[in-house]
Parts: C-alpha cells; sequence; structure tokens
C-alpha cells in the first residue's frame, strides 16, 4: 500500500481528535509518513468534526479530498463525506447510531456492555479500524497504552472487544522499515524552534489558532526551560515582552490577525526602541472575528506593513513543521543579532497540522547577540557603521541602559534636534542592508518540483504541501519564498527568470503575495485563489491547476 | 556613594516654572541615594515611565530607563521584574496615561501584586496635550476637550487599586516633599505591588495648589491603621477627587501578600535559563 487516507467524523466532544492523533501515531510506529488535517467549528459540544490522516511511504504535507475510509460516529460523518469515497472505499459506523453500508458494528452497545463511558466510542471505533486495516492487536494496544491517560485497562478492553468483533479486514496495511520520526504539529514546531534558539519567556493570550504554542509550552515548562505567561490583553502581552527583552530575556509572543492587531503599538516601540522580539501570528479568515478554527492566508499585507513610523522588520513564513522549527529559531537569532521584530507568519493550516517531522534540532543554536564590551561610558544607541549598537543589560554594573520610545541620541535622551533625528532614522534603517546581506547566506526561496519546467506554481506557506504534489504530478516548478520581508528578490528573480508562466497560488480573496511582487517588478500570469476558509487538497489543487493549463 | 547631582543628566528640562513634577523629581533622586546608602545597588534599579510631562522624569535621572509609551509603564515593568527578579523597578505614570489610556494593565498589576513600584503623577489634567480633562478631572472640569465642563465624575484610583488587591497603597502630594520621600521610600522597601498616587499640580493647566495646601492632611496623624482594609477603605472615600473639606495622604494599607513574580517564577531566573533537551521532548512524539 503506497498510500491511505482516512476520515474520522463526528460531532464535537466525541474525541474525534484524539481518535485521529492516535491513529496518526499507530501508522506513523508501523514507519509511514503522515499528514494529520483536523477540521472543526468554534465551539465544544455539537457542530461537525473531522479529521483526516493521510498516511504514505514517502514524505507528504498535504492531505487529499477523496479518502479510502471514513470512520463515522454520526450520520453526518456520512452525509457530508460519503461523497469523497474513493473507488474501494469503506464506511466504518457506529451500527445503531448511524445508517450506512460497510462495517457496521455496535460501538456504543459494545462500550456500554463494558461500563466504559459514550466518549469511549471513539476507542472502540479505533479498535475496529485497526482490525480493517489488518494491523496486528499488539501495535494498536501499545499505542494505546502510551497514549490515553486514564482508564487504560478500559479502553484496552474496549478496543480490544471492537477489533474482534470486525469479520473481516478490507485493507492490508504493512509495517514498513523505515525510521520512525516524531509527530509535531506546526505550533509545536514553532515552539521547539523558539526553545532551541534560547527562548526564555513565551508570553501569550489566548486566541485560536495560536494557543497551542502557549499550551504546549506552558506544559512543558520544566523541561524546556522556559517561562510562560499569559497576561491580561495582547497589548499587554507585546509590552511584556518589550520589557523583558530590554532586561535581557528573549522573548517571544504568539497570536492571530486580531490580537496582533493590538499588538502593533508595541510592534513600533520595538522599531524605536531597538527591542528584540518574536511574533507568531498565526493567520484565520478575518476580517474581524472571523472564521476562528478555519485557516486564510489573508494577513500577510498587513503584517508585512505593520506598525506606524519606518523601522526594519523581518517576515518569514514556513510551510511545513520543519521550517516552522528552523524559522522561528532563525526569527530569534536574527531579532537579537539586529535589535529587530522579527515574525513567524504561520496559518491554522500549518500551525494546527501534524507532520512527520524530520528536523536536525542541532542545527538551531542560541547565538550571542553583539554585547558591549565595557570599554568607555555606554551607549545604548551607539551609531555604527552596520547600524547594531551594542547591548548592554540593567544590572550591569558599569552601564547606565537608556531605552526610549522617543526620538533619542545616542544615550537613549530624548531629542529634537533635526540632525540627531535624521542620524538616527539612517542608523535604524541601516540595519536593513545589513539584514539583508545576513540573509543572503541563508535559503530564503525553495524550489520543489521540476526546476527545468517552464511553468511555475508560486506559494507561500502552508500551501506549499498541495503545490509540491500537484507539480510532481504534472512536471512543473514550485517556487516558495520563505522570507517575505525584505523580499529576496534577487534570488526570486533568478528562479522565476525563465519562467513562461507564473501561476500563484494563495489561501486568500487578493492574491497578496501576486501584489507584494508586483511592486517589485515581478508579474504574475495567473492566480488560484482559495477563500472559503479551507486550505487546498491536493486533488482539488490539481484540477485548477489542469483548468488553468488548457 | 553617589550624589544626588550625580544622578542629573545633561538632558534640558522642559517642565513649566512652578510644576509640581520638580518636586517628584528632587524626592525620586534624594530616596534612590538614601537607598543606596542602605545597600540598594542602582545598577540594578530600573526606571519606567509612560508619556505625557511626567515622563520626562526619566530622561533627568541617571540610571537604567525604559521610556515607554502612553499608558503602557505597567506591562514593561512586569516584563523587566519577570525577566530579572534581581532588579528593582519603579514606573512613573501620569494620571491619563495610568487611569485612562492603561487602566487595564494598573488594575492587573494590583491583582497580581507584582512587586513593583508604581509612582501616579496625578495633576488631574492631559499636561502634555495641553490641558483635556483626565479620569479623575473633577465633575464639571473646563478642559479643551469639554468647554462645558466634563460630564464624568471622577475616579477614586485609591478605592480602585483597594479593590483590585494593591498590597500597598499610598497617595502624596508634591507640596510635602518630606512625606512624599517618606512614601517612596516605603513604597520602593515594599514586597509587592506599590502604588501611589501623587497629588501634583499643573503650574499652567490646573493649579491645584491651594486646593490641596488647604485640605492635605497626614493619616498618621490620626491613627490610621494601615494594615485594616476597611478603616483604608474608608479613608479613600473621604474624599472622591472632586469638592472635599479634608484630603488624607500617606499610606492607606499595607499588607504582605506572595507576589506575582516569587509565585509564577518559583526561583527561576529567565535571563539565565538554559534551552531544555528537546530531543528527549520530541521522543514522546512517536
Ligand atoms: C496612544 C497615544 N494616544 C495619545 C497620545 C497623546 N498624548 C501624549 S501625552 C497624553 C496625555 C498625558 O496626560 P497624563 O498621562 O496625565 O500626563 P501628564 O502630561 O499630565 O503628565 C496624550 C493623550 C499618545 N502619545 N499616545
Ligand atoms: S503643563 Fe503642567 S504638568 Fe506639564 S510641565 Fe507644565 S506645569 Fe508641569
Ligand atoms: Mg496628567
Amino acid at each position: 500500500m503506497e498510500e491511505l487516507s482516512i476520515l474520522i467524523g463526528g460531532k464535537a466532544g466525541d474525541g474525534i481528535r484524539q481518535a485521529g492523533q492516535t491513529l496518526a501515531r499507530l501508522l506513523n510506529r508501523m514507519g509511514y509518513r503522515i499528514f494529520f488535517y483536523d477540521d472543526y467549528p468554534s465551539l465544544i459540544r455539537g457542530g461537525h468534526n473531522f479529521s483526516i490522516i493521510r498516511a504514505s511511504k514517502k514524505k507528504i504535507l498535504a492531505h487529499k479530498e477523496k479518502v479510502d475510509l471514513i470512520v463515522a460516529l454520526n450520520q453526518d460523518a456520512v452525509e457530508k463525506h460519503r461523497h469523497r469515497l474513493n473507488s474501494g472505499g469503506v464506511i466504518l459506523y457506529d451500527s445503531k447510531k448511524v445508517e450506512a453500508q460497510g462495517v457496521g458494528i455496535d460501538f456504543m452497545g459494545l462500550v456500554k456492555e463494558l461500563e466504559g463511558a459514550p466518549i469511549m466510542r471513539n476507542t472502540a471505533a479505533l479498535g475496529a479500524l485497526a482490525k480493517v486495516l489488518n494491523i496486528d492487536w499488539p501495535l494498536l494496544e501499545r499505542v494505546i497504552t502510551d497514549t490515553i491517560e486514564k482508564e487504560v485497562d478500559l479502553n484496552l478492553k474496549i478496543a480490544h472487544s471492537a477489533y474482534n468483533q470486525v469479520e473481516k479486514t478490507c485493507f492490508s496495511v504493512p509495517n514498513l522499515s523505515q525510521k520512525m520520526l516524531p509527530l509535531v504539529s506546526g505550533n509545536e514546531a514553532i515552539a521547539l524552534g523558539a526553545v532551541q534558539a534560547g527562548l526564555n519567556m513565551y508570553i501569550a493570550y489566548p486566541m485560536t489558532p495560536a494557543s497551542a504554542i502557549l499550551h504546549y509550552l506552558a506544559e512543558h515548562e520544566d523541561d524546556l526551560g522556559v517561562v510562560t505567561i499569559h497576561p491580561e490583553s495582547e497589548i499587554g502581552v507585546a509590552l511584556m515582552a518589550l520589557g523583558a527583552a530590554y532586561a535581557g530575556a528573549k522573548a517571544m509572543v504568539g497570536t492571530s490577525g486580531g490580537g496582533f492587531a493590538l499588538m502593533t503599538e508595541a510592534l513600533s516601540l520595538s522599531g524605536q526602541g531597538e527591542f528584540p522580539i518574536v511574533f507568531v501570528v498565526s493567520q484565520r479568515p478575518g476580517p474581524s472575528t472571523g472564521v476562528p478554527t478555519y485557516t486564510m492566508q489573508g494577513d500577510l499585507s498587513f503584517v508585512i506593513h505593520s506598525g506606524h513610523g519606518e523601522f526594519a522588520k523581518l517576515v518569514l513564513a514556513p510551510g511545513d513543521a520543519e521550517e516552522a522549527f528552523y524559522l522561528t529559531g532563525l526569527a530569534m537569532n536574527l531579532a537579537w543579532k539586529f535589535q529587530i521584530p522579527c515574525f513567524v507568519l504561520s496559518d491554522k493550516h500549518l500551525s494546527e497540522s501534524i507532520f512527520s517531522f524530520d528536523a536536525d534540532p542541532d542545527k538551531v543554536k542560541p547565538e550571542d547577540p553583539l554585547l558591549w564590551d565595557g570599554k568607555g561610558e555606554y551607549k545604548r544607541y551607539l551609531d555604527t557603521l552596520n547600524g547594531i549598537s551594542p547591548l548592554a543589560f540593567p544590572g550591569n554594573p558599569a552601564a547606565v541602559v537608556k531605552a526610549t520610545s522617543y526620538e533619542h541620541d545616542e544615550y537613549g535622551i530624548t531629542t529634537e534636534e533635526s540632525e540627531q533625528i535624521a542620524r538616527m532614522q539612517k542608523k535604524r534603517l541601516r540595519k536593513k542592508k545589513t539584514m539583508e546581506d545576513e540573509l543572503a547566506r541563508y535559503e530564503q526561496v525553495k524550489v520543489y518540483g521540476d526546476p527545468e519546467s517552464k511553468t511555475v506554481l508560486l506559494c507561500w506557506g502552508s500551501t506549499k504541501g498541495a503545490c509540491i504534489e500537484v507539480a510532481e504530478e504534472l512536471g512543473l516548478k514550485v517556487v516558495q519564498p520563505l522570507v517575505l520581508e525584505p523580499l529576496p528578490i534577487t534570488p526570486l528573480r533568478e528562479v522565476l527568470s525563465d519562467a513562461d508562466k507564473i501561476i500563484d497560488v494563495e489561501v486568500n480573496a487578493t492574491g497578496q503575495l501576486a501584489k507584494h511582487l508586483s511592486g517589485h517588478g515581478i508579474c504574475i500570469d495567473d492566480m488560484i485563489l482559495r477563500f472559503d476558509a479551507r486550505p487546498f487538497t491536493v486533488d482539488v489543487l490539481l484540477e485548477k491547476v489542469k483548468e488553468v493549463l488548457s | 556613594m553617589t550624589t544626588v547631582k550625580e544622578l542629573g543628566t545633561y538632558a534640558q528640562n522642559t517642565w513649566c516654572p512652578g510644576c509640581g513634577n520638580f518636586s517628584i523629581l528632587n524626592s525620586i533622586r534624594k530616596v534612590l541615594v538614601d537607598l543606596e546608602e542602605e545597600g540598594l545597588d542602582l545598577n540594578k534599579l530600573v526606571l519606567a515611565s509612560g508619556i505625557g510631562c511626567h515622563a520626562k522624569i526619566v530622561d533627568y535621572i541617571k540610571v537604567n530607563s525604559f521610556y515607554s509609551i502612553h499608558g503602557r509603564v505597567p506591562p514593561p515593568i512586569t516584563g523587566i521584574k519577570l525577566a530579572n527578579p534581581d532588579l528593582t523597578v519603579i514606573g512613573h505614570a501620569g494620571d491619563g496615561d495610568a487611569y485612562g489610556e492603561g487602566i487595564e494593565h494598573l488594575i492587573f498589576s494590583a491583582k497580581r501584586n507584582i512587586d513593583v513600584t508604581f509612582i501616579v503623577h496625578n495633576n488631574q489634567v492631559y499636561g502634555l496635550t495641553t490641558g483635556q480633562f483626565t479620569p479623575t478631572s473633577p465633575a464639571g472640569f473646563k478642559g479643551r476637550s469639554t468647554p462645558g465642563g466634563s460630564p464624568e465624575e471622577p475616579l477614586n484610583p485609591i478605592d480602585l487599586m483597594l479593590s483590585a488587591g494593591a498590597t500597598f497603597v499610598a497617595r502624596g502630594f508634591s507640596g510635602k516633599p518630606k512625606h512624599l520621600q517618606f512614601l517612596m521610600k516605603a513604597a520602593v522597601k515594599h514586597q509587592g505591588f506599590a502604588f501611589i498616587d501623587v497629588l501634583q499640580p499643573c503650574f499652567t493647566f490646573y493649579n491645584t495648589y491651594d486646593f490641596y495646601n488647604k485640605r492635605v492632611y497626614d493619616l498618621t496623624d490620626e491613627a490610621h491603621d494601615a494594615s485594616d482594609r476597611k478603616a483604608a477603605l474608608v479613608r479613600a472615600c473621604e474624599w472622591s477627587y472632586g469638592e472635599g473639606e479634608r484630603i488624607p495622604i500617606g499610606i492607606f494599607y499595607q499588607v504582605r501578600r506572595s507576589t506575582y513574580d516569587e509565585k509564577l517564577l518559583a526561583g527561576r531566573i529567565p535571563i539565565y535559563l538554559k534551552p531544555g533537551n528537546i530531543k528527549s521532548v520530541l521522543e514522546k512524539h512517536t
């Protein structure tokens, strides 16, 4: 079996995500590469939730519209998703609750009989599913034991009973002899990348789809050596982080568009006062509250142009968990190297999807910022050739460290003198050039698919996964800038120079990357945009690209 | 040892002659010198301020400082204290700053009991933006945005801070610098959120010297028990920033409660934390 896609659906409160994750873990341990997509509305009980677990022999970064198996815990899961079944596909369903054709097992009856809680229907479904997939019971037993925190024995009994009730297997999913990789969500990768680059404090106010960064770091505070804080508001969050940075702590904040709107005041303060800080902005559909638990790439223009006044910032856009890890580490290191705000721009689709994670942790290390050598009198805003002033922190016995939101002289004392003002503006903006020189050492633009192809799918962030598979299928080239501000114009021109047709693929309504590039003289020939709050799946995008090419 | 003079900077002072801020500046310098003699390391001191006339104070004192933005003094000083709890942190704010633009931060600072000192230069007016009414201006205040008189009742910050859980609540008057210095010293020494509302006449837009001079009295002269929260509330309501006969100054309330930094950090000092081993954490992801 090359690959397999399974949809598990039910209502909120049925433990859909948990069942999906346990299944992902099971297939992961059998050597498959996983992409896990979670679809849920913004409510706690009711509604319709589903997860799609796609497992493949090769690395995958996206899911497909079509699936091989539907596990239905309610009728909606059948009605809403029946059309997704591939030919030869199977529905496994709770036979007393759901009408369908396929493999029906009385999950509810079985749970009741064993005196389990109703939520344990998800365990029963897993047990039956393992048998349908012809997976040996001990493998599932192990995964359940390692995953479920409460009432392991009861869950095992339920799963085993369901496993035994399935009379015939429908698929054959063999063990693969590939090394097993950790399963990591985009948000977890962001958290781990920051930790690896020396994060000391993570400060955030809950907002989907960024909340899981806070939850994950708070849960693992001691293991990871960080302090997490949940303050009164995003305004408080961002300013606390600047205070922490001033005192010498590496701080990161995380939110979605609405929360970031409240942080823009602090963003400009970080520009003026030269406070290093990392902002994680995980996009969801707007404007305003929008669609809280779904995805969109609608805040690119906002983030690039955010903040009043003119100052340098760096915007990095990872497209999978590995990039999320590396680029967050890079954002942290460069924020401190250049004393600027750096952004990690994610979205729901990257943040909350789960990937087989093959990053090398040792490739990210905390880098020392430029520290004051202790000679002479300390000037926080020393005017230097590259614009970077050496750092000292309060507590240093020889330095008086004066940081400020006002325009200031080298010591950090307020100024309104014209020469002084122009000089300091130039000093700060000089850091942009210094940063561009440094960025040239990194891979700023990625290319996938057929590098010789003259048809290019241009994308950024989480859209890359679907684009890569479509390009591989059709023999096209994919271009994905990782750095979106300052735009890596030279490498972009290079990889786009011999393109006949550039098709821009984005999950927003106006083609924000295309607009950004056109401002730098790069013109797009076609756009494929999706803005119904859902990500591109491989098969849907494939059809769209074929339409454009025909 | 540092002298008061050595604490000055080359920045040109731009307060109006007669401004109540001068007395606050002189008092804090004096207090810092005294505290240094008592063992405080001034290198481990950070002053912060918001935006307004009051905020210029950080330019006039040669110590570490964080000149923040309007209303946003509490969050950065909280961040500074949490990042390095060895630092002593004092925030200066305006009344527009603290009670208007950034009131949520102030309430949370008190609620959490973060171990910092917070001094409000309360001139009951927006000084720097040339004379509009603030949250503590009396009802009917005729400012440039309310030529017909403010339609709002003033807020009572002493009452507010007591309700919010501040563990040190005081009021001073810039016209009584010795008393103010006593309050400042006690506030810095207090472990927990120490709040002082300083009545500070704005010579140019709201000259209240006479009004305050006639009415203020010292709580210590009337055997006020600062550990008694009920008594503190009664005193707090004796004057609500409008009309009134008697205005108490002094420490309304002081109590020791474990601080936010103590509880949140539990001995950790973030600036010295080393990254944990992510490889062992990743192992749990298989
Ligand atoms: C976000 C923001 N809004 C408005 C202003 C303009 N502004 C500067 S100072 C000030 C009021 C200052 O009043 P207060 O805090 O009482 O300080 P004072 O000047 O009286 O010391 C205002 C509204 C600003 N700097 N920032
Ligand atoms: S305007 Fe008022 S507060 Fe501001 S400096 Fe002048 S007197 Fe002082
Ligand atoms: Mg004022």
